[in-house]
């Protein structure tokens, strides 16, 4: 567990954290492809297939081979194998036009929002980016949002001591959106930099939960204009073809601003980023590569789609 | 819960409806679209392409005898074939002859363990059996304390010894314990983990070994995707399971990892999480799912919920009003507060047969409160007016409005609402009768 303390860069951890992705992937991609004399229908059904596999979806996949036939009618494109560069430039594609890295306020506070469905890992997020803003010099305070869950506050509160910043809770079974009007103006009392609120874990299903988060919104609006700076979804990376739902339904009732990518370590998947990105056009944000405090990075585009196809 | 791919397969079906005859380039065409489908709803790729041959095989040979029309056969087919891919009946735990019986719980992270240790536990507390809750999650901040404040809430006793214990510890500590307090089940909360972490994985080899599970059960979150066979098969290789648990089948997720996740362990998915709260557990029914999936609604689930909180009497004279179609105002309201006391509306609406394709499954809103004013309305009718809803008009309508607290246009839409559900229900009944004239469909609406 404690390999990543070495100081690897965080572009071999997602690279360790995706290998199987890329094995699985570019195996099957890699095979596919050599095995194949020409391009033919039954190639491109079963190239379907792969990224429906990696969780792509049937939508992002179908539209990516169409626009892979298109290019392979254009460029004359005769051997299989030469599909592959243009294949993974097409991903590459998804991830353009995007803001990177996490937006911070002109004035203090800079609020963020996390939400998402129960188990997806807001709390140790959480955690591990109040680390992240306190390492680089900020104060942080966190808000115990999550009032529903048994040991939910508990749980923060152990992370808040680890990390060695302040919390701001009430009792189980409090109203939430008490707490982040309690969390904002003890921010604003004590100069922190940034706040993080936790929020319970819902199904995006629930149309009464969805409606009590559209409350907390509504309270950190009315206290701080502009905020929350960012709304994050938590989404676990085992997710499939629901975290489309959960995107669309929790940016509905919140206006999501990025993603958070949680337990992209010793997964098969992340294919579903892709199709989050090109159907709803919200960015991942940071992904979550390990148990440690410092797995969570970044999210790279780029280093994601070599990450992804770097045989 | 399933109503997604129900959906998606009944709007093939409906293209198929149209034809006269099953031909096998009709099936073929028909199991593409079943194969994206459920690719679409994460059931693992390799599982589908074993499913749609098998029902290719099957549809083809049985066109000869059969005289179903061609969407019936299909829905026969590829329901039969769900079914036995999730194994055909109910698989109950297994106990101990010699008490206690040791349970454990294993899986990802975040897949909802220790929620689930609870419901089981309080499940079988209500069988009568004394569950004891061992809190070996050592890992995870809080979570001992998260089973504690469940156990208080259940009255159900926690094990713990702390988060500095090795859990193997921990675990046959519980199993001494457990005799000394009368307990007869021991349910093991073991921490999350990836199933390609080889320390924590020899960590539950160590358990099995020292404390010999009766059962363990792998608990996976439905909405996982294509990941779903890799996981499963790899704490059956590596572990070794008994059977699953699926949490969180109250959302959305179409719920493929139930076939994929059969279909690879071969070992019985016995429990499903449907809700927040500690009753939201239910036994697993292949049967039903299946019906299910094809969207025709989980009639035999709303009938066995309906027992626990339905006045039978009450709901005998309302199918037959139902088939009658003299189903009135009074009844609704009857119906009404028979199905509050059957639990979360949201849940019970997704059950009706024929839902998902009056509003779409992710439309199923059911504000609680709402059912309130509808009976405040009822309650301010006249007994002939509930009676023969058909009478009321305009003045009829501002005293209903006035006396209830709410507005006409709140009047007009109940009542707009209750000839919707009459229609509907009317239809349902109508299906039920050309079902039975038949007489060749396995399908039963009401029993």
């Amino acid at each position: 567990m404690f390999k990543f303390f070495k100081g690897d860069n965080w572009f071999t951890k997602i690279k360790d954290g995706l290998l199987k992705t890329r094995e699985n992937l570019t195996a099957r991609v890699k095979s596919l492809f050599s095995m194949r004399k020409k391009i033919d229908e039954e190639l491109w059904e079963e190239l379907e297939e792969v990224l429906i596999c990696s969780d792509m979806g049937v939508h992002t996949s179908n539209m990516i081979i169409e626009d892979l036939k298109k290019k392979a009618r254009e460029l004359k494109i005769k051997e299989p194998e030469q599909l592959v560069e243009h294949l993974k430039e097409r991903i590459k594609e998804c991830f353009s036009n995007r803001e990177l890295g996490l937006f911070t306020a002109e004035n203090k506070p800079t609020i963020y929002l996390m939400v998402g469905v129960n188990g997806s890992g807001k709390t140790t997020t959480i955690g591990k980016l109040a680390r992240r803003l306190k390492n680089s010099g900020n104060k942080v305070i966190i808000a115990a949002g999550d009032t529903f869950r048994a040991a939910a506050i508990e749980q923060l509160d152990v992370w808040a001591q680890r990390v060695g910043v302040e919390i701001i809770k009430n009792k189980q079974g409090s109203d939430p959106a008490s707490v982040c009007f309690d969390a904002i103006q003890a921010s604003k009392a004590r100069g922190a930099d940034y706040l993080i609120i936790d929020t319970a874990g819902r199904l995006q299903t629930k149309y009464n939960l969805m409606n009590e988060l559209k409350k907390i919104g509504k309270i950190i609006s009315r206290e701080v204009s502009d905020a929350p700076h960012e709304t994050l979804l938590v989404l676990d990376a085992t997710t499939g073809q629901n975290s489309l739902s959960q995107a669309k339904l929790f940016n509905d009732t919140v206006s999501l601003t990025g993603i958070v990518l949680t337990k992209l370590d010793g997964t098969a998947k992340g294919g579903m980023i892709v199709a989050i990105e090109n159907e709803l056009g919200v960015p991942v944000k940071l992904v979550g590569v390990g148990e440690t405090m410092e797995d969570l990075q970044d999210f790279d585009p780029q280093a994601f789609t070599d990450a992804l196809f770097s045989a | 819960m399933f109503e997604s791919l129900g959906e998606k397969l009944q709007g093939i079906f409906k293209n198929l409806k149209r034809k006269g005859k099953l031909k096998e380039q009709d099936v073929d065409s028909v199991l593409r679209e079943v194969r994206l489908a459920l690719l679409e709803a994460d059931v693992n790729l390799k599982v589908v392409k074993d499913f749609t041959k098998q029902v290719k095989e099957k549809a083809v040979g049985q066109e000869i005898w059969n005289s179903l029309t061609p969407a019936q056969l299909i829905i026969k087919i590829v329901k039969d074939q769900l079914t036995e891919l999730m194994g055909s009946a109910n698989s109950k735990l297994t106990f101990a002859p010699q008490p206690p019986t040791i349970l454990m719980l294993i899986g990802l992270q975040g897949s909802g363990k220790t929620t689930t240790v609870a419901k089981l536990s309080n499940y079988l507390k209500k069988q009568g059996r004394n569950p004891l809750m061992v809190a070996a999650d050592v890992y995870r901040p809080a979570a001992i304390h998260q089973l504690q404040v469940l156990g208080e809430q259940l009255k159900i006793p926690v094990f713990s010894m702390g988060d500095k214990q090795d859990p193997v510890n921990v675990c046959s500590g519980a199993v001494k314990k457990a005799v000394g307090l009368g307990c007869d089940v021991i349910i093991i909360d073991s921490a999350g983990r990836l199933h390609i972490d080889e320390d924590l994985m020899e960590e539950l080899k160590n358990i099995k070994l020292k404390v010999r599970p009766h059962e363990i059960l792998l608990v996976v979150d439905s909405m996982i995707g294509q990941e779903s066979v890799n996981v499963a098969k790899t704490f059956e290789d590596q572990v070794g399971i008994d059977g699953v648990i699926l949490t969180k089948m109250d959302g959305d997720a179409r719920g493929g990892a139930a076939l994929s996740v059969k279909a690879v362990t071969g070992k019985p998915i016995k429990f499903v999480g449907i809700g927040e709260k500690t009753d939201a557990l239910e036994p697993f029914y292949p049967e039903r799912i299946a019906s299910r999936i094809l969207g025709m609604g989980d009639v035999l689930s709303l009938i066995e919920k309906a027992e626990a909180a339905f006045d039978v009497e009450k709901v005998e004279e309302l199918e037959k009003k139902i088939k009658s179609q003299s189903f009135n105002l009074e009844d609704f309201l009857v119906h009404l507060q028979q199905v509050k006391n059957m639990g979360p509306l949201d849940q019970l609406v997704g059950m009706i047969p024929g839902i998902s394709n009056i509003v779409g499954s992710s439309d199923i809103k059911v504000d609680e409160k709402q059912f309130k004013r509808i009976e405040a309305m009822i309650y301010s009718m006249t007994p002939e007016e509930r009676r023969t809803p058909e009478i009321i008009r305009s003045s009829r309508k501002m005293r209903i409005a006035r006396g209830s607290g709410n507005s006409v246009s709140d009047v007009n839409k109940l009542l707009k609402q209750f000839k919707e559900v009459r229609k509907t229900l009317k239809h349902v009944s109508q299906i039920e009768k050309v079902v039975k004239k038949k007489g060749k469909s396995k399908f039963k609406l009401f029993n």
